[in-house]
């Protein structure tokens, strides 16, 4: 598949407390990803990046947005939400610190990882948050030279 | 290794087939936290857990994992049948614990998809 040119851009809502739903949005994001000819592997790391995102909004916040932005350079996908905000930004991003509540974790998330395996499995990622307000997050992820067929 | 012989060696029964015959299983994620799944996993390995609600086939979906075994006896819930239909992920269900469960696949030799 030859990659396109042009940019793309979306974006989708997201619901806090949709469990029956989370996940969705990550799931088109990879399949529109890949009809953009992203190269398999950076598909693959962003949807991990978007799920983990869109997670931490179905679970802490009100509401929430993930847009994308693809060019043949970067993609980025950035998900702003309506919730509690982050008290520390530091702690949040320790392996292992959640406030998740007990029946989150019982579904099998909660574990502390959201954040790191976002800044794992993307380029670069930005944080901006508001206690009492919400969240921002960046996350970027380098196309060039590894589209398919590039 | 093939799909159908895992399935034979743990005594598994088949809830969703998608193409069980064709598949080939290149490691095993064995976990009960979503986020080791989507941190550790490896296209192509078999998830074993006893996590019965669709995120875990949406984890397996965006982490290239084509099938899911729900160990103990597990029960999938139906919107987890119903997403393993729809997104084309393979899953199965063992009355063996995941113990037992993955101790008979690395003596079979898989590996766990976490770099030993």
């Amino acid at each position: 598949m030859m990659p396109r040119s042009r940019p793309l851009e979306g974006s989708f809502h997201l619901m806090g407390g949709d469990f029956t739903n989370a996940g969705s949005a990550s799931s088109e994001l990879k399949a529109i990803l890949v009809n953009f000819g992203v190269a398999q592997n950076i598909v693959r790391r962003a949807a991990i990046a978007a799920f983990e995102a869109e997670m931490n909004v179905i679970i802490h916040a009100v509401a929430g947005t993930l847009h994308y932005l693809i060019t043949t350079e970067v993609l980025t996908i950035t998900v702003t939400d309506m919730g509690p905000g982050i008290e520390d930004v530091n702690l949040a991003m320790q392996k292992g610190y959640s406030t998740a509540p007990d029946w989150v974790r019982e579904m099998g998330w909660g574990a502390g990882m959201g954040l790191p395996n976002i800044s794992k499995h993307s380029d670069s990622l930005k944080l901006d948050t508001v206690v009492g307000e919400g969240t921002t997050l960046e996350i970027l992820f380098h196309l060039k030279e590894r589209n398919v067929d590039s | 290794m093939q799909l159908t012989k895992i399935i034979e060696l743990i005594n598994g029964t088949v809830m969703i087939d998608n193409g069980v015959e064709a598949l080939d299983i290149t490691s095993v994620c064995c976990a009960d936290l979503l986020s080791n799944v989507l941190r550790y996993g490896k296209k192509g390995a078999l998830l074993v857990t006893s996590l019965n609600q669709p995120q875990v086939i949406r984890s397996a979906e965006i982490s290239d994992i084509p099938a899911v075994l729900l160990a103990l006896g597990g029960v999938p819930e139906k919107d987890m049948i119903a997403l393993a239909k729809e997104k084309n992920i393979v899953l199965i269900t063992t009355l063996m614990p995941m113990y037992t469960t993955c101790g008979i696949l690395y003596t079979a030799g898989l590996r766990s998809c976490v770099g030993e």
